[in-house]
């Protein structure tokens, strides 16, 4: 195998796990915050829908992940105001707005079904980007990648170094405690959900804006439900996070590469691929973790302050 | 100005059945809304929703058939919900019973298996494999859960893409009929392999009466039943069900049981039933509709029946809009979320009161 080849896999690696890693950041925050959004998947094709709805009609890139963004916080509002305002049950929240997603992303993409655009651009920097083997891989990506890199550092930096993110981490793991130290608890939570939403809305805006040139109503194929279980793999630590969608994006690029290569194995055996492997990594990391849970402690139960 | 939520004193009988139906008013209201937006008449979309289809002996029976697999799906996810557990992959489980019950139909083909026993048994032990492979498939997740501690949500939700492809694997390799011109399906079932109608002539077939069953038992076994308390102990007081001695690994494992073999029944019926041959696809998403239904119908198996009926309307509504209005089937996803989402809400305010606060408090 040549330099450009290896080059070439460790590309599309990296661009197979940049939506995971987007999504599944802005989920770490708002699961940190002890709040359950199991709607990712919604989020994600509604972002992916708008995204390439208004980057189509604007010519825009840009435009379009902003456009995507918005999409995906307005989805998470209504979350947020079920799940945090009225303090309804977060898992059947959750699925209601992946349901509604699907839904009404359907419906705002359908008249831009089978339409084609222009990819999102790579940067390019002469000299850099034609170095052997890094240059395309480290100077060549499109502003995604990048964005999902700076993403995962400012999580880190956030919920590790500041006050603020070490009062969102207290509601997240007790929220009683944390209202009684007067923490805005409900505020907290809603600002998580809200930039959850948009991590979630831009990782779909990528898959239609630079992964694919295109917009088809199934495009997600699941990815913010491996999103979810990504963050539940990398123990709601950012970094492990970045491992963890790589590895993924390995596991695509695989069952990609085995399918052109025709190796004998059934075509769909390989596309479960994806979905065999979140299981096993849930499997594996609870082995890991058999003494008591990692969990943020109040994720998943509704908050209604008391007097 | 502030929002507060106030626990209401008691829950009155009334609410628990006004709130469905005003989460239901709501949803439509929002729905009118979004059909407007698409420039098409609101008052024209709700009559070929929700009125058209009640109008016809036709369509009263295609409303039941559509009905019996939320019903079935939706009644044993309800003891999942009760206890506080998420299956969430009943689509998956749903295929599953369907595939390997529909197996059964393609093993006996052409009187195949038939000398001896004759031809009675293929019906019921189609349905009874189907079922106890939909009951095994929901076992992992839940083995999974009790062993392991992993998620049960996320684990059931995965094992239905893997059940999607399997069936598709099988339906384009293995089980594909020979003569079916490289169509991915198989061979019609045999006459001896279909659920016989309930009435010569229309519709309905014997899968209907079977949810009406399931949903009259479960209503019994959930509230007359030592297990039907120990499901609802579980899931509003788990630290009393604790001291009471109830096993919380026993219940997983016996309601996931519960909603996998009702999934997988409800799969092999629509099989059996309605389609009559497998094809790389059985199912419109009813393993995912029929979460709604269950929360529509409030956990309850009679509440579950009506909302059956409702979400069927929204199936059946949506294919005739699509034709009639030329509005998108998405449509008809939308409204669904939209539903549960009213459904949830709804809820909260039969629990609590809202308060509107202006100014400091002390």
């Amino acid at each position: 195998m040549n330099v450009q080849i290896i080059e070439l896999v460790l590309v599309t690696i990296v661009t197979a796990a940049t939506p995971l890693i987007i999504a599944s950041v802005g989920e770490l925050v708002v699961e940190r915050a002890g709040v359950l959004n199991l709607g990712v998947e919604g989020m994600m094709i509604a972002g992916a829908a708008i995204g390439f709805a208004v980057a189509f009609l604007t010519g825009s890139t840009f435009l379009g992940a902003l456009a995507a963004i918005a999409a995906g916080m307005f989805m998470s509002l209504l979350f947020g105001i079920l799940a945090v305002g009225l303090a309804a049950n977060q898992v059947a929240s959750g699925l209601a707005l992946t349901i509604l997603g699907l839904g009404s992303a359907g419906l705002a993409g359908a008249s831009f079904v089978g339409q084609k655009r222009e990819s999102a651009a790579s940067l390019y920097i002469p000299g850099l980007s034609d170095l052997p083997l890094v240059g395309k891989l480290v100077f060549g990506e499109d502003m995604f990648v990048y964005t999902a890199l700076a993403l995962v550092i400012a999580v880190s930096w956030f919920l590790n170094r500041t006050r603020a993110g070490l009062a969102l981490r207290a509601v997240g793991e007790n929220h009683g405690s944390a209202h009684a130290l007067g923490l805005p608890v409900r505020r907290t939570r809603m600002l998580a959900v809200l930039f959850g939403g948009a991590c979630a809305g831009l990782a779909g805006g990528y898959l239609s804006l630079a992964y694919t040139p295109f917009w088809s109503p199934g495009m997600t194929a699941g990815r913010g439900w491996i999103a979810l279980a990504l963050v539940v793999f990398s123990s709601w630590k950012p970094w492990r996070l970045l491992a963890g969608a790589l590895l993924f994006g390995g596991a695509t690029v695989l069952q990609l590469h085995a399918q052109a290569a025709s190796i004998g194995l059934p075509g769909q055996v390989l596309s479960a691929l994806p979905y065999l492997a979140t299981i096993l990594a849930l499997v594996v990391l609870s082995l890991r973790n058999r003494r008591g849970s990692i969990a943020p402690g109040s994720l998943g139960t509704p908050f209604i302050p008391d007097r | 100005m502030r929002i507060d939520l106030e626990p209401r004193a008691g829950r009155s009988r009334i609410a628990e059945w006004v709130a469905p139906v005003g989460a239901l008013i709501a949803a439509m209201l929002i729905g009118g809304l979004l059909v407007a937006a698409l420039g098409k008449s609101p008052v024209q979309a709700f009559f070929v929703y929700f009125v058209d289809p009640l109008t016809e002996a036709w369509s009263l029976q295609e409303l039941a058939v559509k009905a019996t697999p939320l019903v079935m799906i939706a009644v044993g996810l309800s003891f999942c919900f009760r206890a506080n557990l998420w299956n969430i992959g009943a689509e998956g489980q749903f295929i599953i019973g369907g595939a390997m019950g529909g197996w059964i139909a393609l093993l006996t083909h052409d009187g195949v298996g038939q000398s001896v026993l004759g031809s009675w048994w293929i019906v019921p032990a189609m349905l009874a494999f189907g079922a106890f492979c939909g009951l095994l498939y929901a076992l992992i997740p839940a083995l999974l859960r009790v062993w392991l501690g992993v998620s049960e949500i996320l684990t059931s939700l995965m094992l239905v893409y893997i059940a999607q492809l399997f069936l598709d694997y099988m339906v384009r390799g293995p089980w594909r009929d020979p003569k079916g011109f490289n169509f991915p399906v198989t061979v019609n079932f045999d006459p001896v392999a279909t659920l016989p109608m309930l009435a010569p002539g229309g519709r309905l077939h014997a899968g209907v009466a079977l949810a009406l069953i399931v949903a009259l038992a479960a209503a019994l076994v959930m509230a007359r039943s030592l297990f039907g308390y120990e499901v609802r102990l579980v899931g509003s007081a788990p630290r009393a069900a604790r001291f009471a001695g109830f096993s919380e690994s026993k219940l997983t494992l016996a309601v996931f049981a519960i909603s996998g073999a009702l999934a997988g029944l409800a799969g092999i019926c629509e099989v059996a039933g309605q389609i009559g041959q497998l094809q790389p696809s059985i199912s419109p998403g009813y393993g995912f509709t029929a979460i709604i239904v269950a929360f529509l119908g409030r956990l309850s198996p009679i509440g579950i029946l009506v909302a059956g009926l409702v979400l069927a309307l929204t199936y059946i509504g949506g294919e005739s809009a699509q034709v009639t209005m030329k509005l998108p089937f998405y449509l008809t996803g939308a409204f669904q979320g939209l539903l549960l989402m009213c459904v949830l809400a709804a809820d909260v305010f039969t629990r609590y009161r809202l308060v509107i606060q202006t100014g400091r408090r002390a």
